[in-house]
This record gives C-alpha cells, structure tokens and sequence, in this order.
C-alpha cells in the first residue's frame, strides 16, 4: 500500500524546473571534480616520480648532492663487469685511479667504453639559486614600480580621458603573451641596452611582465582603504604624501601583498621571457662568484623551469632524464609554495595589525 | 520627582557669555561642483567662541559650505568657486599664499562617519602632531592626555591608550576623533552632522562637549536635528536650496522666525 500523500500546502511536488535545477547543480558539481581531478593527477605524479629524485630512504632523508650540486654529465660504463653510473667529476677521478692502479701492477691502462648522458647527473644547485635571485629581484622592481604608478593612478591623477587611456593600456598590457614581453626585452634590455644576457635584462623583463598585475591589484587595494582614513588625516593637516604613507599605504599592504603572490607564481613560472634576456642552458660559476660586485648584475644565470624546458625538449631523452626532470619541477613547485607561504603569512600579519 | 542626572537633558547654553567678535566672513561667496552650482552668494559672519549651527534640508548646501571653511572641498574633482570670497581673521583663505596645510591646522574637522585610524587611541590623538614632527614623548604624553579629558574621553580610555582606537564605541570613536582634532590646538572645529549615526546618549555626552568647548574654540556644527541645533548652538544659519535663508541667534530663528520658509522648516512641517 503506497504511503498516503499528505495533504497540505507545502507538501513537495516534483515539476520540471525542479528536475532542472536538480541536473544544473550536478552538472556543476561534476566540473568542479573534474577539475579537482585534473589538478591531483599532475600535482601528484609530479610528487611521486619528484619525491623518488629528492628523497631517500636513507638518512639524510633527502638527496643532498641533487639540491646542491651543478648539472653534469651522466657516465654509464662497465667496469670489471660491473655496470656504473657515474658524474662526469667522479668518473674522470675513478678513471685516473684505475689507470695509476693498473699501472703499478704494470697493466696496460683499461679502456672504458662509456654512454654519456648531457645533464643527466649532479644536481640542479645553480638553478635554484638564479630562480629565487629572478623572483627576488624582478618582483622587487615591480612592486616599486608598480605600487608607485598604483598611487598616482589612484591618488593623485584626474579622472581624465588620457588617465582612463593608460589605465586600459595597462589592463590590456596584462594580456600579451609572455614571449613577446621576452623579445621586447630582447631588444630594449639585451641589444639596445647592451645588457647582454644578464640578471638585469631578465629582472626588467619579468617585471615588467607583471606590472599590470601589479598595478591594477594595488589600486583595488588603495580604493578599498575608506576614504574617511584619507579626508580624517588631511583634515589635521597632513600633506597629501604623509597622508598617503602613514593612514594609506599601511592598510592597502595586505592587498598588494596578495597580488604580489600571483606576481610571483608567474615571475618564478614563465620560461618564454627569461630564455632570451637572462637564462643560460648551463653556467659553471655561482652568481656571487664574481670579480667585481657590478659583474653581479651582467651574468645570466640558470633557472629551474629553463632547466626543465632544456631537459625535457632539448637534449636527447632516455631513462636517465626522467629523473631530473621531475625532480626539477618538483623542487620548482615547492620554492614557488615557499616564496608564496611567507607572503601569505606577511600578509595575514598585517592584517591583524590593521584592521578597521 | 528630581530629575536623574545623567540622562537630563542639558538646558541650552547661556547665550551672552562675554563680547563677541567675528572671525569668519563668507562675502558673496557661490560655490559649483562642475556644473552644477551648489551654493548661491552666501553672506555671513561667524562669532568666534560661539557655537554656530547649519540647518536645512538635505542638499541645501550646509556641509558643502562647511567643507570650503577649510578646503576640503579641494579634494574633490571638479569643485570651483564661482564669486565671493571667505575671510578667516580676515584672511582670504582662497588666497595664492594661503596653504591649504597651514589652514587646516588652524580649522580642524569632525566627520558625519567617525573615522578613527585602525592604531592605537594613543597614536590616534597624537597623529596631527607626529605629522608636525613633535617627538617629544613627555609632550605628546601631556597633549594625548589633555587632548582626552578636553574630549571628555580620558576616563574610559586612559588603562587602554594602546589599544585600537577601532575597538571603541560608536559615541566614543566619535569623541576620539574631537580629540585627535582638538590635540592640534586649532581655533575653529568644523563639526559635519557628528551625531547622526550616535544613540541619544552618545549624543548628549557630545553635545555636553560641544557646551564645554566653546570656552576656547570656534565650533561650526551641521546638523539634520533641529532640537540639536536648538541645545547646541547660540547661532543658527537655515539653507534653502543652496542659499543662506536666514542666519540670526537661535532662540530667534526657532521661537521668532522672520523668514516663513524658516517657519516652515523649524516647526517640521518640511524638509
């Protein structure tokens, strides 16, 4: 006996619009997994197959010589039949010790039939170090740059047609692709300038890359501080500027700062600007060691997603690559969650201290 | 039955306290956010030491002429002044060697909206004088202490200077900000509808204050209440539509309007 329809004015009927809305929410709800999805499949291979490269089962846990050595390369051989995998510093060592072995037994010197493998070895030191030298320095830039076309944009700028022209230049300069911002640094930096490839060339180029995201998110942070801050500080007789800098400024940093962490996810991402104004396939020396302190800002350097782009697309691939790439990207994503983590806490400390 | 003490309403403040003497002059003066003209040849003298009240309905132009006291309308795009002229202590204040900075130090401002800086209460007071340069800590102790008791604010606050001037009350953000202005030592308070947004006792705490200040300042007060205007003020000024419809001593313009339009407004029947 099918249970009695209970009869009252808010009883549920079933109807179309409401089989609709059923089917609407579901179909959303799917993209979101979807996505989700997506999401855990690239993070997590590059977990899996990254963590085997930086971690070991072994005390210190963690593959040391990957994180602080240069890229060499790969030696495989067979030696007193027994496959070998060496670096190219540790091969040319063991093969000098076995030649001065064999030949105080009075041998002739062994000859060694290798395979070499370009990068395949050593570690990827250089390139953590020119990617975080990049953020730093680009981002820097940006944010003086940026954050000072924010305040005159916003404070001390008219609402004129030529303003609202530059602002829409601005908007739209956020939307070029980020090969033509590396050949436009190319040109000005690299060749006009004379740069050369360098630190400089590159920290221009990536900052100005994310200026638009700079600027426009700085002024939404400058709009969002009340204006009676402003009219209550002028009121007592402060400049515009001191205004600006003591009861603006100051409440507008937690917002610049949430920029910044898209800026530099991107700064530290984009391989397209920097293989033409500061990256090298493979440099030897460290950056601090140079002759002249101005030296400094004239060299270009190694950076993680370059090396990533070198190693997957430009050297011959086999089952050694494997290895650094994956461990490349996975030390690249978890400097980038660094770099971000600390802006997030700044952020959030800041904001606790200002509150309205 | 005796009336309870914190809750009665004030009488209205003595009116002839002393000589008076004329500090501000508005001449003539028209005013125009761009194309539209906001205020219509205003005359008026404004005594120094007296409480001078603003009334009219919304958009008669009361705060935006409150604002040319001390050039704030400056701010705003597009803001000219079409005729006239305002002369503090006789002082073109439109002047070209008249600093719009300089003017505000001597004509502070209390906000409708109380807007006291997310710092400390501490840092809110001396905020006027940090912009100066005073670096003097036993100085700024002193003033943040005077600057307190002037707003009538010292005894709530004085265990919790260093907390956020934020977590104050409606009334008492309100009084903080009177503080922080007074702790400049400016002659003349320009006060925009201050109360509007406190509850009737914030507002009779305020208006309490608004009494004890006159002794050593020139008070301007905007204000929708006319039973404010009434306690508060020894003068008042009735707008209309962006002109001056009357301006004498309060007790006239409430009891005794010359104007009928006055008449109209004062006893509610519009605006």
């Amino acid at each position: 006996m099918p249970a009695p329809v209970p009869n009252h004015p808010f009883v549920t009927r079933s109807s179309r619009g409401r089989l609709i809305e059923g089917a609407v929410f579901w179909l959303m709800r799917l993209a979101t997994y979807f996505v989700l999805v997506c999401g855990l499949c690239v993070l997590g291979d590059i977990f899996l197959k990254g963590g085997r490269t930086v971690f070991q089962a072994e005390f210190p846990y963690v593959n040391v010589p990957f994180l602080t050595q240069a890229p060499e390369t790969l030696y495989v051989f067979e030696h007193e039949g027994q496959k070998m995998q060496l670096g190219d510093r540790d091969f040319r060592a063991f093969r000098e010790a076995a030649t001065a072995k064999a030949k105080a037994a009075g041998q002739p010197a062994p000859q060694f039939r290798t395979e070499s493998y370009v990068y395949s070895a050593g570690g990827i030191w250089p390139c953590i170090v020119g990617t975080v030298l990049l953020v730093v320095g680009s981002m820097s830039i940006a944010l003086i740059l940026g954050v000072a076309s924010a305040i005159y944009l916003n404070e001390y700028a008219k609402d004129t047609p030529g303003v609202r022209a530059i602002r829409l230049a601005i908007l739209n300069l956020a939307g070029v692709p980020s090969i033509v911002f590396g050949l436009f640094g190319f040109g000005l930096f690299v060749i006009f300038l004379d740069w050369n490839v360098s630190l400089l060339a590159g920290w221009f180029t990536l900052a100005f890359m994310v200026l638009p995201v700079v600027i426009t998110a700085s002024e939404e942070a400058l709009k969002a501080v009340p204006k009676g801050f402003r009219e209550g500080s002028l009121a007592l007789g402060a400049t515009k500027w001191q205004t600006i800098r003591k009861n603006v400024l100051p409440y507008a940093l937690p917002g610049i700062l949430t920029s910044s962490i898209l800026g530099i996810a991107r700064v530290a991402g984009e391989t397209a600007p920097i293989m033409f104004t500061a990256a090298y396939v493979v440099r030897d020396k460290l950056p601090w060691e140079v002759e002249k302190v101005s030296d400094f800002f004239f060299q270009g350097v190694m950076a993680l997603p370059y090396h990533i782009y070198v190693v997957s697309s430009k050297i011959p691939q086999n089952e050694y690559t494997a290895r650094v790439q994956y461990g490349t990207a996975f030390v690249f994503l978890f400097i980038v969650a660094v770099i971000a983590l600390s802006s997030i806490l700044l952020r959030n400390h800041l904001r606790r201290r200002y509150q309205w | 039955m005796e009336p309870s003490a914190p809750l009665a309403i004030r009488v209205p403040a003595p009116r002839d306290v002393g000589a008076t003497s004329t500090i501000i002059e508005i001449e003539d003066f028209n005013f125009s956010y761009g194309a539209k003209q906001a205020l219509f040849d205003v005359n008026l003298k404004l005594d120094a030491r007296r409480v001078t009240a603003f009334i009219g309905p919304s958009g008669c132009g009361k705060t935006t002429l409150l604002r040319c006291l001390n050039r704030m309308n400056d701010l705003i795009d597009g803001t000219v002044i079409n005729g006239g002229r305002i002369r503090i202590h006789g002082v073109d204040i439109n002047g070209p060697e008249v600093d719009a900075i300089e003017l505000r130090k001597r004509v502070g401002m209390v906000f409708q909206k109380s807007n006291p800086f997310p710092k400390s209460i501490y840092e809110n007071v001396i905020y006027g004088l940090r912009i100066q340069g005073v670096g003097s800590k036993s100085r700024l102790d002193e003033i943040v202490e005077k600057s307190l008791r002037g707003a009538a604010l010292w005894d709530e606050v004085k265990d919790r200077l260093h907390e956020s001037g934020v977590g104050l009350s409606g009334g008492q953000q309100q009084r903080l900000c009177i503080a922080r202005a007074i702790a400049v030592q400016p002659e003349v308070i320009l006060m925009d509808e201050p109360c509007s947004a406190l509850d009737p006792i914030a507002t009779a705490k305020v208006e309490e204050l608004i009494h004890d200040l006159k002794k050593d300042y020139t008070i301007i007060i905007v204000t929708h209440s006319m039973q404010q205007a009434a306690r508060v003020s020894d003068k008042t000024a009735f707008f209309y539509l962006g002109r001056l419809v009357e301006y004498d001593d309060t007790q006239t313009i409430f009891m005794n309007p010359a104007n009928p339009q006055t008449e109209a407004y004062v006893s509610g029947r519009f605006g």
